[in-house]
């Protein structure tokens, strides 16, 4: 069984050491296409040597050498269900990616969106031996985070800290070294079911590689589609997906809350299949054809070949407009764009100081979607698209890839998690010592 | 009616769209395959191994080692047999008959012959080795002619040994023997041990000789180490090792202004040559001791 938390750490050392030999794949795990990306460090980032360029967020030190994404097979609503499907699928995309990169890569960080991610949010407080914080000082106020049931069979994925605050200063980044009593943080912890990651974990040994990480999909696509000051001030991310749509709330660069509805553009493309009574992949063609959420008066006379192979004529030569079409779509739009609205109600989104909306994921591709959305969730909507990195081909810069971007970034510049800090020594020994250290420094 | 058992055969199309995948072990063998050192092994080290193993094998056979050897040598007969190649006459100049005919005989050359089969190094060397020729040079010239250009040495003196007479070049290498003195009656002679050495100093010398040429009768080579001019009436002029030129310069100026030759001396000793000394011959002496005792029995 795979034990997620005990790995983390490991998994960060193969994350380190993969960057160190320079080659790591990211693998998008979706439940409508499988995209994997090769990447290729530089080492030292040779740009920020010069002056007046900054490292460009992060993305210079590394460059996509292979990129390939495959239609998903055995994914439902982000998750493995059927595993031999999804490990060949795995099999299709690194292959082409490697065979691209001309490399082979051992190492894989993986992102998912499903496993009904919870965020909860942790605080701890300590009072300071010494007057300075130290790093362990930082490992036992997080350690000191109350930690509540999150269940049984789910398993904590990110754990960030948030925020820490000193004595009354809040909003510290990075309280090491500063004078306090008391030191206190927040952090931000996200728990998904256990068995999903072990799943996928599984699958991806299965296919010969190691797994080097594992994120969800809505905080990557947050980080690959929503541009700094987004980041910064405060922003929602909504990845609307294959089978499920990831939301993600973004504020002072950390993700502070993640959720998913587990619905998404595949439902769409059912409820066409319903409607329509044709094969799915004549829905999904239609879909992407000529999918909208707004009739206007053209689209009444624009009549669609719908298709089919029953061998029935009739059924098979049935025309449907444009603005049927469309009333098809844009309840179960408008139906996942509510639930996306009350999660972000439920998390509290509406307190933000900035209330900014970003849609991104192949389902915001949706002709007329930013109108639909701004009516829904607020006036502040933008389709997003994943931020430019070195050596990406055009065919992967579209929307539906920002979680594989976004993976790119979170390889190049983890965030720090809390199993990054070594867990604070309780050994009574070792904190007689510790005084005794203490005392011949504050004397001599 | 329909049949209550199930469908055995499955529908062709559900088989089609079966999403294409790479199996587990192309998948396994494409990445075996982008491994650097497996794809080095596999794309260098494996090949050049597989064939210098067959080779060896192969050549291991005596039988494959002499076919290989026997269509090397037909290749290259048949190349070198071609009438391009082919080296019917030698042709020599510059060389005297005696000479040439010398050269024809050392020179170990059937013709015809391909030029591939001359060593124009090794015949030059032999050529070179024959006494009479100074240098030569060999080539082949278009229409198959080996040309054999030859300069002869000049024998400028005669060297009188105990085994008879030799003719001796500028360069003091000797030419060839000579059985008569009357044959070369131009040359001047030398004689001794190691004279030879020296031919440079002696021509020098003969020509520094000039008035008593008529009078010399040649250049003895004392003790490998020193020079004596034997002129006529037994005169004999010692020269010093080193400036011998000068010397005999000083005694030819003396014998112009004093007369000195002319006079009945047996010997001019210019070895020391500070302190230049003459012998009077015997008979002169006894003849001056007999004029002294008549002038001292006359007193």
């Amino acid at each position: 069984m795979f034990e997620l938390y005990q790995s983390q750490r490991a998994m960060r050392a193969m994350r380190k050491a993969a960057m160190q030999r320079g080659v790591v794949a990211v693998l998008d795990v979706g439940t409508s296409k499988i995209a994997c990306l090769v990447l290729r460090f530089d080492g030292a980032d040779h740009l920020s040597n010069l002056d007046g360029i900054g490292s460009l967020a992060g993305q210079s030190g590394f460059r996509v050498i292979g990129a390939a994404s495959t239609k998903s097979r055995g994914v439902k609503f982000g998750e493995i269900s059927a595993m031999q499907e999804t490990e060949r699928a795995i099999r299709t995309a690194v292959q082409a990616a490697q065979k691209m990169a001309q490399i082979r890569v051992d190492h894989v960080i993986a992102c998912f969106s499903g496993a009904g991610p919870r965020s909860y949010g942790l605080d701890g407080r300590i009072d300071l031996q010494d007057n300075m914080v130290t790093e362990q000082d930082v490992a036992s106020v997080l350690a000191s985070c109350d930690v509540p049931a999150y269940g049984e069979g789910r398993e904590v994925l990110h754990a960030h800290p948030v925020n820490f605050a000193l004595d009354n200063r809040s909003g510290l980044a990075d309280p090491r070294g500063q004078m306090g009593q008391q030191l206190a943080c927040d952090m931000h912890m996200l728990t998904v079911d256990a068995n999903v990651v072990a799943n996928l974990a599984h699958c991806i040994k299965r296919c010969d590689l190691e797994l080097a990480g594992i994120a969800n999909s809505a905080y990557v696509s947050g980080l690959a589609a929503l541009v700094e000051d987004e980041l910064e001030l405060g922003a929602a991310c909504i990845d609307m997906g294959g089978g499920s749509t990831s939301l993600s709330i973004f504020m002072k660069k950390h993700m502070i809350y993640a959720d998913s509805v587990r619905m998404g553009g595949d439902h769409v493309t059912g409820d066409i299949s319903m409607a329509l009574q044709v094969p799915t992949a004549n829905a999904e063609r239609i879909k992407t054809f000529y999918g909208g959420v707004h009739a206007t008066g053209i689209d009444d006379r624009e009549m669609i070949e719908v298709g089919g192979e029953t061998g029935d004529w009739e059924h098979d030569r049935r025309t449907v407009s444009r603005a049927e079409l469309i009333g098809i779509i844009r309840p179960r739009v408008e139906e996942i764009l509510e639930e996306a609205r009350s999660r972000l109600d439920a998390a509290g989104f509406e307190h933000l100081p900035s209330q900014k909306i970003v849609l991104t994921g192949a389902g915001s591709q949706i002709p007329g979607l930013d109108t639909l959305a701004s009516r829904i969730l607020g006036q502040q909507v933008r389709l997003g698209r994943p931020m430019r990195v070195h050596g990406l081909p055009q065919a992967t810069t579209g929307p539906g890839f920002s979680a594989a971007v976004g993976m790119c970034l979170f390889a190049t510049r983890p965030q720090d998690e809390c199993w990054d800090f070594d867990l604070p020594v309780n050994n009574p020994r070792m904190k007689s010592i510790g005084r005794a250290v203490r005392w011949f420094k504050a004397n001599w | 009616m329909r049949s209550i058992r199930a469908v055995r055969e499955k529908p062709k199309a559900e088989k089609q769209r079966c999403e294409p995948a790479p199996s587990r072990l192309s998948y396994r063998y494409e990445r075996l395959m982008l491994t650097p050192v497996f794809r080095f092994g596999v794309r260098i080290v494996l090949p050049f191994a597989v064939a210098a193993l067959g080779t060896t094998i192969w050549f291991s056979d005596q039988d494959h080692r002499d076919q290989v050897n026997m269509a090397i040598d037909d290749l290259r007969t048949s190349i070198v047999e071609r009438p391009e190649f082919l080296v019917k006459a030698m042709s020599i100049e510059g060389a005297s008959p005696s000479v040439a005919d010398d050269i024809r005989e050392i020179l170990p050359v059937d013709f015809p012959v391909s030029s591939f089969d001359l060593d124009i190094d090794a015949m030059k060397m032999t050529v070179d080795g024959l006494s009479p020729v100074k240098s030569s040079s060999l080539r082949v010239k278009p229409g198959g002619v080996l040309q054999v250009n030859v300069v002869e040495r000049n024998p400028v003196i005669l060297w009188r040994m105990n085994d008879g007479l030799h003719l001796v070049d500028a360069e003091g290498y000797v030419v060839a023997e000579s059985t008569q003195r009357d044959l070369h009656p131009n040359l001047p002679i030398m004689a001794g041990e190691g004279a030879d050495t020296q031919t440079t100093e002696a021509l020098q010398l003969m020509q520094a000789a000039g008035p008593l040429r008529e009078r010399m009768r040649g250049l003895v080579r004392v003790g490998e180490r020193r020079w004596d001019l034997v002129l006529d009436r037994d005169q004999r002029i010692m020269l010093p090792e080193w400036g011998a030129v000068q010397a005999l310069e000083r005694v030819v100026a003396l014998s112009q202004v004093q007369e000195m030759l002319q006079r009945d001396l047996s010997v001019v000793d210019m070895r020391l040559g500070d302190r230049p000394t003459i012998r009077i011959a015997k008979r002169s002496v006894e003849a001056w001791w007999r004029i002294r005792d008549i002038r001292v029995g006359q007193e």
